[in-house]
């Protein structure tokens, strides 16, 4: 007979804690049917099903349990979620339940429980830290174990398919900002609200109330619950105080801003409609508070790490908050007091606790007494030895230890218990503090470090600050959200503080590591042992971010936050230093993992940066056009006709190069950089920023520029025009447009602020076209007003204003074609009706439109310089341009173009390439060399600056590039090296004119 | 995340400007020798501590803004013009 078994939680309390029993929720893990409650984390709920084994760990495939309840889990990584929205190394600790979850544990194969990789285990004593780069990078066959070794270690596997959910940025901004809302956060939001601030309070997880949801705390005569929901109703109740949960404050940066991650749809199966996953918020305050907590420390014994051992306020958390049992049968072990309390609330929910462990020898506060009235037994100046159980604890070691507490004395005596529940003291979470240049200060008292002062309007309080109890981390806070209060002008009075109930405790007794035999995690996470401290020690690595960056000690998601600690105090015994001395590695952003879609927001497929299009863009899609992208731009590369596609481009570019140079095309120049610049200095400035000289110029006439940086290297080229007396009009490349101007404005606005000079971006302002071809001026007499087009009226280099179609545009007489050639500048907004005028009127003249790909062919042809030449590291006379140079003024690059290195006669100089066998294609980049046979390394000639596979004009691909010897290598040949692919092409060195050089057809 | 006050606009975040360099440095004049030129084009100072630099407000005014910035806290201590002469805690 099929018998349904209904999943149930044996592990459930039967009352008590912050779950809702009537919101029953399904969930899997490793397609195991389970069930939860509202209020539930996915390790709660796994622990109430009796789920202790939930993964395997990172380099030895341990099987490991749930060891804290927070963001700071080291063990508890699970994938989380189904196909687009899988995501690997989630803490099943921070993720809240809910209806349909699915979750798989990691790192093993074929599943949980039986873990080939295992194996790696029993060899761990030839694996220590580093084993893999020392045994197998540089021996032949790296790059074949690598692969290998890359797939066993590791650990969740992501998504492949892009990402559904959109995520959102929030800028923000407060008087009072309080990360973290335990009782300290809490307080210190309550006094700065009272007192009138703005004030904005973070916290982690679902609900206020930190470490007050996870101990059996009173105040005011009352469970702590009932004072956390009095504080967040009246500080709910203020208008100008937000509370944000599910919020973790992970960056502290300069001029008092905290980014902090808000997981707005996590704790649901998938976001709601228009709803974002999650939300970066940056929040600039006037003055924070950060009441971030502490985490708890492991303490490090042998075979620490299997499931079933757990941190003592975790499992305090599990008791009280979650009403989970974590084991039947528990023991405590523990360095403070933490572990009586521990001992007396495992038990009152029913766990039958059998021993306290205590490492001190005495000093124990109130809390063993109440321990050992409930009948538990408590060991003094005793430690863990050893635990066992394969898949999960069941039993474990103790042993009485000798006064240093470095050795045992007498025989270890076996525990039978499934919980170990382990309370090494606290370390402040310090981590925002670092990100600000805060030093971390060790606290003997506390044996961990606390946050030093730092620069900016930030201060600690509570638990970071290293208060220890419930009524100090209340007045700590209290006193923090008052003091800024009063710092920013407002008025907090006098602190109202809950009476707390708080027994005596001891001291803390630091125990970095303890004896016994067998493997002593420091690093859970990261697989580091006491054994990999003692190595690093051994080979040299000895200061604290040496130790983490060859053990990764603390790499891992949790940022060392358990671990951190422990491993720089063992290196600090190895050292024989004092653990102050040693320090503690510096931390970075971000405290949590964040998922980089959060980072990027909104910044995302078309909004991740602007697409910029020319006026004619509309014409230019509606007539065929092929776009390239030109930085921002749009520009038409070439345009197909109706019944072409993308396998017809060679067709289309030599259609395009063809039509212009036999009759006339057109060409969108938009893109192109224009500076107005206006002032009684102007053709002075011109005289500076340009290496050729502008005194002469005359109203109305052109004149090609070429530019330097200060350096003496070229920087950029354009045509120049006077248009008025103190007005001219500049032209830059498309690429260094923005470039130009800021350096033009800052010779301006810095070196020479005496000039009388005011400059304009205008590329905006004008849509640009050119009109190129031998029939280019009839084309523009028919459509041209008030202006004689002819070679008198508009000479070569000339500039003047007209009218086409009523719209008033300026006219160059420029080519960049070698053609007889026009540029018409009109008011944006006007361009495209001027082209759609154009192309109506050249259509009796065969007038073709041409994009990008012909430009660059017939500038090539003609030997113009362009990005390929202008690379930054080309000067004047590489490029052959040295005749512009006028020596009758300085210029910017004046002083350093003349230096040694820049004037060699060795320096490749600007020449024209053709295929020795007229056919093959030599690559732009390729390296031109004097024999294709020789070996490396081989002496460089030169290299392929531009390359026109196809020059319809003439027989054979063309190319340009510089070779030594420049011009007087002219007839002779050289090889065209492209290693990539295999390419060797012999080239024959040319004039860089293949066209026209005497300019016949410029003059028209 | 440091804010800087622009001369013309009023505290801004930095992400508005674009870092320029040392406003320490004269250009050299133009027929100044060989050296003074080098020194101006490569050799910069990496002080620790206050120094003076050129913020342009790239996303703003365009202006060019001198900034007197502690570079171990980055703190700005004090911001003008291009012309003034900056001291900590005001022009």
């Amino acid at each position: 007979m099929l018998k349904l078994q209904k999943p149930s939680q044996p592990f459930r309390l039967e009352e008590g804690g912050e779950i809702d029993r009537l919101a029953p929720l399904a969930f899997r893990f490793d397609n195991r049917r389970c069930i939860g409650y509202r209020g539930d984390t996915l390790a709660s709920a796994l622990l109430a099903n009796g789920v202790r084994l939930v993964g395997r760990s990172f380099k030895y495939h341990r099987p490991r349990g749930i060891y804290t309840d927070g963001s700071d889990e080291p063990n508890a990584l699970v994938e989380l979620r189904t196909g687009d929205r899988r995501e690997p190394n989630t803490r099943a600790t921070t993720i809240e339940l809910f209806a349909g979850l699915e979750a798989r544990s990691q790192n093993r194969w074929p599943n949980l429980q039986t873990d080939i990789m295992q194996v790696t285990s029993l060899f761990a004593p030839i694996i220590p830290a580093g084993f893999y780069y020392k045994t197998f990078m540089g021996m032949p066959g790296w790059r074949f174990y690598e692969h290998f070794i890359r797939r066993a270690a590791g650990l969740g596997r992501p998504t492949a398919d892009p990402d559904p959910d959109r995520y959102d940025r929030m800028h923000a901004f407060c008087d009072v900002l309080v990360v973290g809302a335990g009782p300290a956060g809490l307080a210190a939001a309550l006094a700065a609200g009272r007192a009138g601030a703005r004030v904005m309070l973070l916290e982690e997880s679902d609900a206020p109330g930190g470490r007050l949801r996870a101990d059996r705390e009173r105040l005011d005569g009352a469970p702590a619950r009932e004072w956390v929901t009095r504080t967040v109703d009246e500080l709910d109740a203020m208008p100008d105080v937000t509370v944000l949960t599910r919020t973790t404050g992970f960056g502290h940066y300069d001029g008092t801003v905290i980014s902090a991650l808000e997981r707005v749809a996590d704790h649901k199966p998938v976001p709601d409609p228009f709803e974002v996953r999650q939300r970066v918020w940056h929040i600039r305050a006037r003055r924070v508070v950060l009441a971030t907590g502490a985490s708890e420390r492991p303490l490090v014994f042998a075979g620490n790490d299997r499931p079933g051992v757990m941190l003592a306020g975790a499992a305090r958390s599990y008791v009280n908050r979650f009403a989970v049992r974590p084991g039947s049968r528990a023991a405590v072990f523990a360095n403070n007091d933490d572990g009586y309390r521990t001992a007396i609330d495992l038990a009152r929910a029913g766990i039958e606790v059998r021993t306290v462990i205590d490492c001190r020898a005495g000093g124990q506060g109130a809390g063993r007494e109440q321990a050992a009235a409930l009948g538990i037994e408590c060991l003094d100046a005793t430690a863990v030895t050893a635990t066992h159980g394969h898949l999960g604890l069941t039993g474990i070691e103790t042993a009485q230890l000798s006064a240093d507490g470095r050795g045992i004395i007498g025989q270890p005596r076996l525990h039978s218990v499934d919980l170990l529940a382990v309370a090494g003291g606290w370390s402040p979470n310090i981590q925002l503090h670092g990100h600000i240049g805060a030093a971390p200060v060790y606290d003997a008292e506390l044996a961990g470090f606390v946050a030093g002062s730092g620069p900016g309007a930030s201060r600690s309080a509570g638990a970071v600050n290293g208060a220890w109890s419930l009524g100090e981390c209340l007045r700590q806070g209290s006193d923090a959200g008052g003091e800024a209060a009063r710092l920013l002008g407002f008025n907090p009075g006098a602190p109202e503080l809950p009476v707390t109930e708080e027994a005596p405790v001891g001291p803390i007794r630091p125990m970095w590591r303890l004896p016994g035999r067998g493997k002593k995690f420091v690093d859970l996470q990261d697989d580091v042992t006491v054994d990999d401290i003692e190595l690093a020690h051994r080979e040299g690595y000895q200061s604290v971010e040496h130790l983490k960056r060859y053990t990764t000690l603390g790499m891992g998601t949790d940022q060392g936050r358990t671990s951190s600690v422990n491993g720089l105090a063992i290196m600090a015994e190895e050292r024989g230093i004092a653990v102050a001395e040693a320090g503690i590695t510096r931390s970075r952003p971000p405290v949590v993992p964040v998922a980089l879609g959060a980072i990027a927001a909104g910044d995302v497929g078309m909004h991740f940066a602007p697409t910029r299009r020319t006026p004619m863009h509309d014409w230019h899609e509606a007539n065929g056009a092929v776009f390239d992208h030109a930085g921002h731009w749009l520009r038409p590369q070439y345009y197909l006709r109706p019944g072409e596609d993308a396998g017809d481009m060679n067709r289309a570019i030599a259609r395009e190069v063809i039509g212009t140079r036999s009759a006339v095309g057109m060409v969108d120049v938009s893109t192109l950089g224009k500076i107005d610049i206006q002032g009684r200095d102007a053709a002075e400035f011109l005289n500076r920023v340009y290496i050729n000289g502008w005194s002469t110029l005359p109203v109305g006439r052109a004149r090609y520029g070429l530019m330097q940086r200060e350096d003496g290297i070229v920087f950029d080229d354009g045509t120049t025009s006077r248009v008025g007396e103190h007005r001219y009009f500049m032209t830059t490349t498309t690429a260094n447009a923005g470039m130009v101007m800021a350096h033009l404005e800052e010779y301006l606005g810095v070196h020479w602020r005496d000039l009388d000079v005011t400059l304009a971006s205008v590329t905006e302002q004008w849509g640009t076209l050119a009109l190129a071809g031998p029939r280019s001026r009839d084309v523009l007499a028919r459509v041209v007003d008030g202006l004689d087009v002819s070679d008198e009226g508009l000479p070569y280099m000339g500039v003047r204003d007209a009218s086409i179609a009523g719209v008033a545009v300026r006219l160059f007489r420029i080519s960049f074609s070698g053609e007889l050639a026009y540029e018409v500048a009109a008011p944006a907004d006007h361009a495209a009706r001027v082209w759609e005028v154009l192309v109506d009127a050249g259509a009796g003249h065969g007038l073709i439109p041409y994009g990008t790909e012909a430009m660059g062919i017939m500038r090539i042809e003609k030997g113009h310089v362009a990005g390929g030449e202008l690379d930054g590291r080309t000067t004047a006379v590489d490029l052959g341009l040295g005749r512009m140079v006028s020596r009758r003024k300085f210029h910017i690059g004046h002083a350093m173009a003349g230096r040694d290195g820049l004037t060699a006669a060795s320096r490749p100089g600007f020449v024209g390439l053709v295929p020795v066998d007229s056919v093959s294609r030599p690559r732009a980049g390729s390296i031109l060399v004097a024999d294709p046979q020789a070996r490396p390394p081989v002496d460089k000639l030169g290299h392929v600056s531009s390359s026109a596979w196809l020059s319809p004009s003439l027989p054979h691909p063309i190319a340009l590039g510089f070779v030594k010897g420049g011009r007087e290598r002219i007839g002779s040949t050289v090889w065209a090296m492209f290693p990539m692919r295999n390419e060797a092409i012999e080239v024959r060195v040319v004039d860089p004119v293949f066209l026209d050089p005497d300019g016949e057809r410029l003059h028209g | 995340m440091i804010r800087i006050t622009c001369p013309y606009c009023g505290p801004r975040d930095h992400q508005e400007f674009a870092y320029v360099g040392d406003a320490t440095l004269t250009r050299p004049s133009d027929d100044a020798g060989a050296d003074a030129w080098y020194d101006f084009v490569y050799l910069r100072d990496n002080p620790r501590g206050p120094h003076l630099e050129y913020w342009q407000h790239v996303h703003g005014c365009r202006a060019f803004v001198k900034v007197l910035r502690d570079t171990l806290t980055h703190e700005v201590l004090a911001t003008g013009t291009a012309a003034d002469d900056l001291v900590a805690g005001g022009r």
